[in-house]
């Protein structure tokens, strides 16, 4: 087996929903005991659609927001309860996150050299002789030739591929065990879309970093991921081995997902019918299948319990009381 | 399906694809004045025949939204027309009056924005929206363009009593519905969808195509899909065109590009989308960025990232950097501009 390195149980994120009324307040449930691994040179990818509650989980772990509720075993240390900025700064520089926006994420008025210097200096990775040499090695490793040249550059001289490559430059720079991607390639072109899905591969296999890669894009999950983790209205519904998932899906919705993607080779008569719904998060949602209204399976059962995860096939499990139903008590407790 | 919009005249499909709806010819825009200028499309030919689903594909700043632009003549300084003509049923669109192209706009064609969930008035109610676009072509009552809104809100699936609604208090999704219902207002020939999906989700964007392609079925407009993703256009347009820096390196019915590929642009622009099923390899993309079109390359804008261009090959090196290759037919509606492929033919 490999080693975990973030171990994520019971992640729960409430927002609080417009004013308090007396007393009694409402939450957005943006994120409902989600619990996976990420294990190291492993690719795990989140996918679901905007408001699912991807991003949220994704912030969480690089601490920008306070969860709820959670416990987050980093190499086997609780870090969820960590407050103390020394303690935070070590988990930052093991924990690090790429941004969807290039553009928005780099300073306009530092070059590239003074991004990637400062988390190795704050962080205090290298000496100041070795700076330089340092700096040209993680150019070099995101493929940002020559070094010198690019490092002298201002952020607005580069194309949004070359400033996606200086974005991760910057967080290796702090030789990161775990890398959150948040939607990393939906801003670029699809030209440049495979050089930095191929840059992620390259991290995962050279440095056996663990990724966990947000996306609403199941092809390119394919393509990178290991593992995939398949979220509706803040809940995971489907999780797995990617083959497997894509391969013969147990929720609906990821059947859903999966005939919306386009693909040529696919005939019209395989597309299942879509139904309108919204997958973003309820504010305090009532019991029953959150996926329930757009369902096409759904039965009386499913608008009253909650489907609990229930790894109906090897380490594949789906939240579903028709494809993936809870025999025993044993087995419904959900999948570890 | 309705009869909300009545077909445009008792032909046959196949009489009707036959008919030129739009040509463009030698169409060429340049951006800036005096020594400050790019030329974002230089030089294209392309036909849009009625009720046809033509692509037009590349990545940001090929010169896919100024084509659109052009066609629809709502090209505005720093944009302007420097060569070539925009050709409706005949009708040289470029020598027209202003009151003309007014009365062009909409009735004849119609386009449905880039991020077009943005371009709804915020602080009016969807059907005034309606009654405003109509009255502003035609005569009208209120209650008459009411009725109509109505009705094509239900065509694109959206509850007829959301007239009274605010944009606001629509979804994206149901934003961007509403804005194909008022493209489709006026019974247009052809409709110009430029990115109308990207914003949107996976699912969401599925629904609205497969409803947009019923609508063409049933009303017989042409549509030109511009996108990025030529994995949805291969998927939904008859024929596409590939464009690269300002021109079209590539075009074909849809099932023959998919098949057989010629440019190597296009080629490397599919090997660009992995597959959802089938077997996975390791893909290359392409390599580089796209040029500067304010100092593009010499011969073949491509070369710089061409995986042909190999300076080991003299004779054709110095061809593919000194020289523009043309379009040309290397199989029958199959055009493609490439020094490499012209042996093909």
């Amino acid at each position: 087996m490999t080693e975990t390195s973030l171990d994520v149980r019971h992640l729960t994120k409430h927002f609080p929903a417009d004013s308090a009324r007396l007393g009694r307040r409402s939450y957005v449930h943006a994120v409902d005991d989600v619990s996976f691994t990420l294990r190291r040179g492993r690719i795990t990818a989140l996918v679901g659609e905007s408001g699912s509650g991807k991003s949220t989980v994704a912030r969480v772990l690089a601490r920008l927001y306070e969860p709820t509720k959670a416990s987050v075993l980093f190499e086997g240390r609780d870090v969820s309860s960590e407050r103390s900025r020394s303690a935070l700064r070590r988990y930052r520089s093991q924990v690090q996150m790429i941004f969807q926006d290039p553009f928005g994420s780099l300073n306009p008025v530092k070059t590239v050299r003074h991004h990637i210097e400062r988390p190795l200096l704050i962080h205090g990775i290298v000496a100041r002789d070795e700076l330089e040499e340092r700096v040209h090695d993680l150019l070099t490793t995101v493929g940002l030739v020559p070094p010198e040249h690019v490092a002298a550059k201002y952020p607005h001289e580069l194309s949004g591929g070359q400033r996606q490559r200086v974005a991760i430059a910057r967080t290796l720079a702090v030789e990161p065990v775990v890398l959150l991607a948040d939607e990393p390639t939906s801003m670029l072109d699809v030209s440049i879309r495979i050089g930095i899905l191929n840059l992620m591969l390259k991290l995962k296999e050279e440095r056996r970093i663990a990724f966990l890669y947000v996306t609403h894009d199941l092809a390119c999950a394919r393509y990178v991921a290991d593992e995939i983790l398949v979220m509706y209205a803040g809940q995971i519904v489907e999780q797995g081995p990617i083959e497997a998932v894509l391969a013969d899906p147990l929720h609906p919705y990821t059947r859903l997902l999966l005939s919306a993607v386009p693909d040529s080779g696919l005939g019209e008569s395989k597309r299942i019918e879509v139904r309108k719904g919204l997958a973003s998060a309820a504010v305090d949602p009532p019991d029953g299948c959150r996926f329930v209204t757009r369902c096409p399976l759904a039965i009386d059962v499913c608008s009253h319990t909650t489907p609990p995860l229930v790894e109906a096939r090897s380490e594949h499990a789906a939240r579903c009381h028709v494809t993936a139903p809870s025999q025993s008590h044993a087995e419904k407790e959900a999948v570890r | 399906m309705t009869n909300v919009v009545e077909p445009m005249a008792e032909v046959t499909a196949t009489e009707r694809r036959s008919e030129v709806l739009v040509e463009l010819r030698g169409l060429a825009v340049e951006y800036g004045f005096g020594d400050r200028r790019v030329r974002a499309v230089d030089g294209i030919d392309l036909a849009i025949h009625a009720g046809e689903v033509v692509g037009l594909a590349g990545e940001s700043g090929c010169g896919k939204s100024t084509v659109a632009n052009a066609v629809m003549q709502i090209l505005r300084p720093p944009a302007h027309l420097t060569r070539g003509s925009i050709l409706f049923r005949g009708d040289d669109l470029t020598l027209k009056k202003r009151e003309e192209l007014r009365k062009y706009r909409w009735r004849n064609v119609s386009m449905v924005f880039q991020s077009a969930m943005n371009s709804l008035n915020p602080v009016m109610r969807v059907g005034d929206q309606f009654v405003d676009m109509m009255q502003a072509h035609q005569h009208v009552s209120k209650k008459a363009a009411l009725a109509r809104a109505a009705e094509l809100l239900d065509v694109v699936g959206i509850d007829k009593r959301r007239v009274r609604a605010f944009p606001h208090e629509l979804s994206g999704g149901m934003r961007q519905r509403v804005i194909i219902a008022l493209a489709l207002a006026l019974s247009p020939e052809l409709l110009i969808m430029d990115e109308p999906t990207t914003a949107l989700d996976v699912i969401v964007q599925r629904e609205i195509l497969q409803q947009v392609q019923d609508l063409q079925r049933d009303l017989h407009f042409a549509v030109l899909f511009i996108t990025h993703d030529l994995s949805l256009l291969l998927e939904f347009a008859d024929r596409i065109a590939i464009m690269y820096a300002g021109e079209i390196v590539e075009s074909a019915p849809s099932a023959r590009l998919h098949e057989n590929p010629q440019h190597p642009y296009t080629r490397g622009l599919m090997e660009s989308f992995p597959p959802i099923s089938g077997p996975l390899q390791r893909l290359a993309g392409i390599p580089g960025a796209p040029p500067d079109l304010a100092d593009p390359p010499s011969g073949c804008l491509f070369h710089p990232r061409c995986p042909l261009c190999l300076p080991e090959e003299a004779a054709m090196y110095a061809r593919q950097t000194t020289e523009r290759p043309r379009l040309r037919e290397v199989e029958r509606d199959h055009f493609v501009a490439c020094h490499r492929v012209e042996g093909v033919a």
